[in-house]
């Protein structure tokens, strides 16, 4: 905590320096074709398997491997990429045919044999792939055919093609078996756009075009000769590697960085939003024994306490907005017109003396990510008697806090792993799991009812019923969408996608 | 000599037994690693296997025996979130933590004893002040500020260095300044008062008497004398540095053990945790150790007192 208040009063001095002195750099990107891109986050594996879903190991596996289908983030279609066309054979049946004459980037051809094997080894449970929910759909795969496949569902699962599309990439089955999670981290071996070498995992990874790429794929053609990734924690030394000209693009620059930035003539600076919500979960049931949230009312004057349009506006800016519903709109089955609570500090102080605290209460909240805004939300909560007394912790003692009902309500944000359809945050927060503190087991029963319903009109009918009766029982109060601001070199062209995944595959020099 | 060394081995090993006692209950109260491990998704069934299989659900202390039984042959267990042997990662990673640790001290070294002999020639002078000033600014200044500021002179401004990476000796060169900095001080002023101490002592005096030249006296009769507990303080040092590399790593983008230290610690990654920290506790006991026997060795009232 230290250090993270250390670093936030060194931003305003470095960046204001970092403008006011810096003269013009040289931009070596397009130059010598080489776009240099850098982030904080350390991601642990290059296998996408084996780490927890963070974007930045999504983009380096994008440009690594492909999936089987590819949603075209503006039209929202699947479009073919391994697979040249899908058919479901019943509910619980999808048979595939694949693209002929891939090869994969050690010269082994891609068949039928690398999707049954990717896909029966990550879905065994014995394998523990870090995010079991992107695979535990699959009963297994089999070959019909050298470039034929069959994938046979435990249960109809109608959002199995944008899991397809998201998070299982084909491995080559040889080699995999061979080398494992970790010279699979190592040394990645796909059929994507690019291909590695100078891998450091966690550090740093080269990507090289690779000239034997599909052709006319959705994906597209790679135009970037090389692409340098490099793990940089500090966002100050991100902008002077910027500005001094040896990176080309950062992201998840802050505002008053981002601010300064857009005042150099030769970057763009982009607000881009994403899939990432706000909201906070209540410990409703009262696990972990009793606690003020357990009283509806109580829940209620939270949510009428909190100003969700004034705090976005005035502190997450951007093309941040306020959610009605605990999803990210574009998702499938996230219903928009549901019970909301208006902004009404009077009612919130009524209810609170009508559960029997008119003269407010003292009550743990929990937070982990987004300090500035929970602490916009104390300051509301106190307006109206809502006394929090902020615990900040790290994810993990988050995480067991809550599950372990030591946490009264808790400001929580989530990307839902970039998958398009509302399955993804239900199933992982309302079926009866370690995440699900409501335990509700009428909302249990529609989650897992609509897991199984092909028929997309009636599945989206029990999302928005659940998605109404979370609303209704304030089980999780909704708050805003986020957004994550771009920086990079003029000369790059870049567009930025709600799903936080950055297609270098798409950008080019201008 | 035999049995103050035996003494100090002793109370060194006591300490670094509590120390490691002390970390492994922090750290293990800190959060549950079970959860780290199971991740989001987990059900209760898997979290409660996990629990049992690492034996989580065993009383603390069977818990921190079997973990010192297992840390002392060199097995930490495995990374939460790399999921490697912590042991690799720590071995993978001290070079960088050593290559800065060793640049920092050295510099503090070239740079804070001639400053403490310049200040103790004239005490009170303008340039015994300006000596103490420089060297406390370094210590006044916050190593996260002072960094930046050097990246944005040297990387920025007049763009001469690299501002991060560990690639070859010229990024070394702002983080040992900064990380070298912070410790001159201490290492100025006690070179500093050394010197003003010998240099008012007899045999100095015997030394100018028989006729031997100023710069004789002052670097082969008073430093060597003077620097004597400086060598000690410098070992200790070296320990805080090795330690305290956290904010320079993260600044300057060097991933070394520090750094591991601090992703470590915000991914609630235990192992590596209690590992680093039972690693860099057992650096400064050991480092200590070794002043307290180098003092003994040349201070006799030391080791019979």
């Amino acid at each position: 905590m230290a250090i993270r208040s250390i670093r936030q009063g060194g931003t305003a001095i470095a960046a204001a320096a970092l403008v006011a002195l810096a003269t013009g750099s040289a931009w070596a990107g397009k130059k010598d074709d080489t776009l240099n891109i850098g982030w904080s986050r350390v991601v642990e594996s290059n296998d996408v398997y084996f780490n927890q879903g963070v974007r930045e190991g999504m983009i380096v596996g994008r440009l690594l491997w492909d999936n089987l289908v590819e949603r075209n983030p503006t039209t929202g279609q699947y479009e073919p990429l391994l697979a040249t066309s899908y058919k479901w054979v019943n509910e619980t049946t999808l048979d595939l045919e694949l693209r002929q004459g891939v090869k994969f980037h050690n010269g082994a051809a891609f068949t039928a044999e690398d999707v049954v094997y990717t896909l029966n080894w990550t879905s065994n449970p014995d394998n523990k792939v870090a995010v079991p929910i992107m695979v535990n759909w699959i009963k297994n795969a089999e070959k019909l055919g050298d470039y034929s496949v069959r994938i046979n569902l435990k249960q109809p699962f109608p959002a199995a093609l944008e899991y397809l599309n998201a998070a299982i990439p084909i491995y080559p089955h040889e080699y995999y078996a061979k080398v494992g999670t970790k010279g699979m981290s190592e040394a990645p071996v796909g059929t994507g756009p690019y291909t590695a070498s100078n891998v450091q995992p966690g550090r740093t990874i080269t990507l090289t075009k690779n000239p034997n790429y599909i052709v006319g794929g959705p994906k597209g053609t790679p135009t970037i000769g090389k692409i340098v990734q490099r793990t940089i924690a500090e966002e100050q030394t991100q902008v002077a590697e910027l500005l001094s000209g040896r990176l080309d693009w950062m992201w998840n620059a802050t505002p008053d960085t981002a601010d300064n930035l857009r005042k150099r003539p030769n970057l763009t600076v982009v607000d881009g939003e994403t899939m990432r919500i706000g909201f906070i979960s209540f410990n409703a049931n009262g696990t972990g024994g009793a606690n003020p949230m357990q009283d509806i009312r109580v829940r209620k004057a939270v949510a009428h306490a909190i100003d969700r349009e004034g705090i976005t506006k005035a502190l997450i800016r951007g093309s941040a907005r306020v959610i009605p519903s605990a999803c990210y709109p574009t998702q499938f089955g996230c219903a928009q017109d549901i019970p909301q609570y208006a902004y009404d500090p009077a009612k919130a102080k009524a209810l609170l003396a009508e559960a029997g605290f008119a003269n407010g209460l003292d009550i743990d909240l929990f937070g982990y990510l987004d300090r500035p805004h929970t602490e916009a939300i104390m300051n509301q909560l106190r307006q109206v008697g809502i006394r929090p007394n902020l615990q900040w912790l790290q994810f993990g003692p988050m995480f067991a806090a809550m599950q372990q009902g030591k946490a009264p309500f808790t400001h929580l944000t989530t990307g839902a792993w970039s998958i398009n359809d509302v399955s993804i945050t239900l199933r992982g927060s309302f079926a009866g799991g370690p995440w699900d503190i409501a335990r509700d087991q009428q909302v249990i029963d529609l989650v897992l009812g609509a897991d199984k319903i092909v028929d997309q009109a009636k599945r989206a009918d029990l999302y928005k019923q659940v998605l109404t009766r979370i609303n209704e029982q304030v089980y999780w109060l909704p708050l805003n969408t986020y957004y994550i601001t771009y920086a990079f070199t003029s000369e790059l062209d870049f567009t930025p996608h709600p799903d936080e995944v950055a297609r270098f595959y798409q950008s080019k020099w201008k | 000599m035999g049995g103050y060394l035996a003494k100090r081995a002793l109370l060194a090993l006591a300490v670094a037994v509590t120390v490691s006692l002390v970390n492994f209950t922090m750290v293990l109260l800190s959060g549950d690693i079970a959860v780290s491990i199971a991740g989001p998704t987990a059900t209760y069934e898997q979290l409660e296997r996990i629990r049992r299989d690492l034996g989580l659900d065993q009383p603390i202390v069977v818990q921190y025996l079997r973990w010192l039984g297992n840390a002392v042959r060199g097995d930490f267990g495995d990374s939460l979130f790399y999921r490697t042997p912590v042991a690799d990662l720590i071995l993978e990673r001290l070079p960088v933590t050593l290559t800065l640790g060793i640049s920092a001290i050295v510099f503090t070294i070239l740079v804070a004893i001639p400053l403490g002999v310049v200040a103790a020639l004239r005490p009170n002078s303008w340039i015994d002040r300006a000596a103490l000033s420089l060297a406390v600014a370094g210590q006044a200044m916050p190593s996260f500020w002072f960094g930046l500021m050097l990246i944005v002179l040297f990387s920025v401004m007049f763009p001469i260095l690299p501002p991060s990476g560990a690639e070859s000796w010229e990024y070394f060169i702002m983080p040992t300044v900064v990380l070298g900095y912070s410790a001159m001080p201490a290492v100025m002023r006690l070179t500093r008062s050394g010197m003003i101490e010998v240099l008012t002592s007899d045999y100095i005096r015997t030394a100018y008497a028989k006729g031997l030249r100023h710069f004789k006296v002052l670097f082969k009769h008073a430093l060597r004398n003077a620097v004597i507990p400086v060598v000690s303080l410098a070992a200790v040092q070296f320990g805080y540095m090795l330690a305290g590399s956290i904010i320079v790593e993260s600044i300057f983008a060097l991933h070394g053990t520090g750094f591991l230290a601090w992703e470590a610690m915000k991914t609630a990654d235990l192992p590596v945790v209690q590992a680093i920290l039972f690693v860099f506790s057992l650096f400064y006991i050991v480092l200590t150790f070794l002043s307290d026997m180098l003092n003994a060795w040349l201070d006799p009232r030391i080791r019979i007192g």
